[in-house]
């Protein structure tokens, strides 16, 4: 819960020593609850007094680390419920499911998809993030041996899944050092459970029959001092698990309810046994809410959707609808591929390269900065315009990279081509579709 | 344990679609997308499949094969949607009315629209190419020779709501409002229709799709803002239910048509399609959408699923 510049004062030194680079106590406690500074920048506070504001200054949903390293995924963190509110932070961690009695096969090609399964996208590297390793068979070496071959084979973190106390500790056994996910603490087996977490100092999952009994359930677990907690309602119809989604993230944001301020766990792979249907569940859970998602199994025709909605989705809506400006290479270009250029609104950049990727015809794309207008727009601002473009074309570097120098404009652009021909005298400017829809026939017959 | 709810003071225009007696009903929701928990949607979101006029050139095979023995003949098309596939309207998209491609003429349209009006037994929704200079004639010219088919006209936007929405307001059809992902541009182009004498019971609004990995989230929180305007800042003209084109931009995108041979980290490539269209719209249901213009049949069953769930009893 936020507090107020007076509440943190109370709790500072009072001492006016400025070594936080601010000339009072006072004016520090104003910072801090603005956010414009750490409470780290003071050396003097007590520890009491920063466990105090460190708790205070807690996002209203814990944010929680499974694995370890570059491969650690930490989920919830967020204070918003809508993203234009100001933006979702921690993407949910989407996760694969093996167990203990599938054919070692099986086993095999779900770790290999796992490791494979990576897309690079305008500089992200999108793929699934956790291993999920299920006792179906209750044999606590069976288990064992899954996770130590898990755990060799990749990188990337683990859930184990079992409700027997000895089942999970054979697990942890191998895997406790990689930080994994524990699932479940249920209210048949919550002090074990409790113990294994503390004792292995891992994360730990809980799963109500409903909110209610997860309320109680993560009421005594913090109770007994666990701090990194997931949580699971139980729900594994649609309707239900959704709005249970909504009425977390709503109780712990709005309400600053703790039993309820964690990340979730989902598991489309449990509530329907069509893969396509899967997918649109798991899709569900990535606009709202989800903080993992366990899928049963991995394709790229499945996963790559859920990566690119998961990307929308959280990519920081108050970043400007921009592209950055400069050469943009499609299809891999040589000194006689076409130039092209257009404006580096997002929307305008995505449609153009996009339709220019699936031409397949190599392409130079120049994205001239008109400060995020659409071609049409800028031009009718001024920004789109001979005198502007021109002279950025002489010096952006595309003349060391092509040996013909021919300058397609966007259709709806025709006007400024007397301009640019007199601004670029060496080059040829010619006139190219209105729609980028048309982009891809204009640039084959070429 | 009590969950708090949210007062919501307005509720999205109840809006009836298509002839009387093949009329169907979106919008009227009081709370946001499918919280049940606290408010009502009286209709579920609507499935609108896309028609082209004539035998499209360059479509994912993929999306090509379900319609491949009646591609060239739109109402045998449009029939097909409707019979075997459950299309609650049929959305007519005028590709060929664009001087880029074909360049037919309004008067063609006409007759392309009537036609497959004739065939069918659902509302009929027609679109424009993406051309706006031509829309306005074939557009216009559809809504006067249409009398009495209460069609839905789209995309009408600021440069050209004048002529269309005058032709509409004569001839009873509904309007598709598009504005370029921009709250207060969809406020001032219902304003305007507003003005022009459009009635508020003929308007929806199309916020401008954008496909997965291709700006969607721009139009997944332009959508989500209109709906909270709507229903907790009372803002009465942005109390439309919401249309979304989805098919046609996300069909296009590379990733929708590549080959799994060329890309095999990206699976089966018809199933991958299916998925980034229903992906698509399922993020835009939950953003608020009333009518999804679709194109595959198992896309389309696929969300159709996911609206069932989502509102199981
Ligand atoms: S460093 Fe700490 S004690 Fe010193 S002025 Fe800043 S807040 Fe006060």
């Amino acid at each position: 819960m936020a507090l107020t510049g007076i509440e943190i004062y109370k709790k500072l030194p009072k001492t006016n020593c400025k070594e936080c680079g601010v000339p009072t106590c006072m004016a520090f406690a104003m910072k801090l609850a603005a956010g414009q500074a750490e409470l780290s920048a003071c050396p003097h506070v007590s520890e009491e007094a920063r466990a105090e504001l460190d708790e205070a200054s807690a996002p209203p949903i814990r944010s929680v680390t499974i694995g370890k390293g570059d491969r650690g995924l930490k989920v919830g963190g967020e204070i918003v419920m809508f993203r234009h509110e100001k933006t979702f932070y921690n993407p949910p961690g989407l996760a694969v499911l093996v167990t203990d009695e599938m054919d070692s096969a099986e086993v095999d090609r779900r770790l290999k998809s796992f490791k494979e399964l990576e897309y690079d996208r305008v500089g992200l590297l999108l793929r699934a993030d956790l291993v999920a390793c299920k006792s179906t068979s209750g044999d606590a070496g069976k288990f064992e041996a899954l996770v130590k071959k898990v755990q060799s084979e990749v990188e990337g973190g683990l859930i184990l899944i079992s409700e027997d106390a000895g089942v999970m500790e054979a697990g942890l056994k191998v895997s406790a050092d990689n930080n994994p996910l524990i699932y479940a603490a249920t209210s048949d087996n919550a002090d074990a459970f409790a113990k294994l977490a503390k004792d292995n100092t891992c994360p730990l999952a809980a799963r109500g029959k409903d909110l209610n009994e997860l309320v109680e359930l993560t009421q005594k677990l913090t109770g007994a001092g666990l701090k990194d907690i997931v949580i699971d309602s139980g729900a594994r119809g649609l309707r239900q698990a959704f709005q249970d989604q909504i009425v977390i993230r709503r109780k712990a944001i709005q309400s600053k309810f703790q039993p309820l301020g964690f990340p979730t766990i989902t598991f489309p792979c449990e509530m329907t046994d069509d893969p396509m249907k899967e997918t649109l569940i798991a899709s569900t859970f990535i606009a709202k809410y989800g903080g993992i998602i366990v899928l049963s199994d991995l394709n790229g025709h499945s996963l790559f959707p859920l990566l690119l909605e998961r990307m929308n989705i959280f990519t920081d809506p108050q970043r400007p609808m921009a592209t950055t400006a400069g050469i943009y290479e499609i299809n891999n270009p040589d000194e006689n591929s076409p130039v092209l250029i257009t404006s580096n609104f997002s929307l305008t950049y995505f449609i153009v390269s996009g339709e220019i990727d699936s031409s397949r015809v190599p392409t130079w794309l120049l994205v001239f900065d008109t400060e995020g207008l659409s071609v049409l727009t800028g031009w009718a601002a001024g920004k789109f315009v001979g005198d502007a473009i021109g002279p950025w074309v002489k010096k952006c570097g595309i003349t060391d990279k092509v040996k013909r120098l021919k300058l397609i404009i966007p259709g709806v652009a025709a006007a400024i081509s007397g301009e640019l021909e007199e601004e670029l005298p060496d080059w040829e400017i010619s006139i190219g579709p209105r729609e980028a829809a048309h982009l891809g026939a204009f640039l084959k017959q070429l | 344990m009590e969950i708090e709810k949210i007062k919501y003071t307005g509720k999205v225009k109840e809006i009836s679609i298509g002839k009387e007696g093949k009329a169907i009903t979106v919008g009227g929701e009081n709370s946001y997308p499918f919280y049940l928990f606290e408010g009502e949607m009286p209709h579920k979101p609507k499935i609108a499949m896309e028609v082209y006029d004539s035998a499209p050139e360059e479509w994912a095979e993929a999306a090509l094969e379900p319609f491949k023995d009646v591609s060239g003949d739109p109402a045998a098309w449009a029939k097909k949607c409707v019979e075997e596939c459950g299309a609650d309207a049929i959305a007519l998209r005028l590709a060929s009315t664009d001087p880029n491609t074909k360049n037919t003429s309004p008067e063609q349209a006409v007759e392309v629209v009537k036609k497959v009006a004739e065939a069918i037994n659902v509302p009929l929704i027609v679109l424009g190419s993406g051309n706006a200079e031509k829309n306005t004639a074939v557009l216009r010219k559809v809504a006067e020779e249409c009398d009495g088919l209460n069609l839905t006209l789209g995309p009408v936007e600021e440069s050209n709501y004048k002529q269309i929405g005058a032709a509409a307001i004569g001839f009873k059809h509904t309007i598709i409002a598009n504005t370029p992902i921009d709250i207060n541009l969809a406020k001032e182009l219902n304003v305007l229709l507003g003005n022009l004498g459009v009635p508020d019971g003929s308007i929806l609004m199309d916020p401008t799709t954008g496909a997965l990995g291709y700006g969607m989230e721009y139009t997944y929180s332009v959508m989500e803002r209109d709906r909270m305007a709507a229903l907790t800042q009372e803002d009465e003209k942005l109390q439309f239910p919401m249309l979304n084109d989805i098919g046609t931009e996300v069909w296009k995108i590379k990733e929708a048509k590549i080959p799994e041979k060329e890309e095999p980290k990206l699976g089966d490539a018809k199933k991958r399609g299916i998925l980034i269209e229903a992906v698509t719209a399922v993020s835009f249901l939950l953003a608020g959408s009333d009518i999804l213009v679709m194109r595959h049949p198992e896309a389309v069953k696929l969300v159709r699923s996911i609206i069932e769930d989502l509102t199981a009893t």
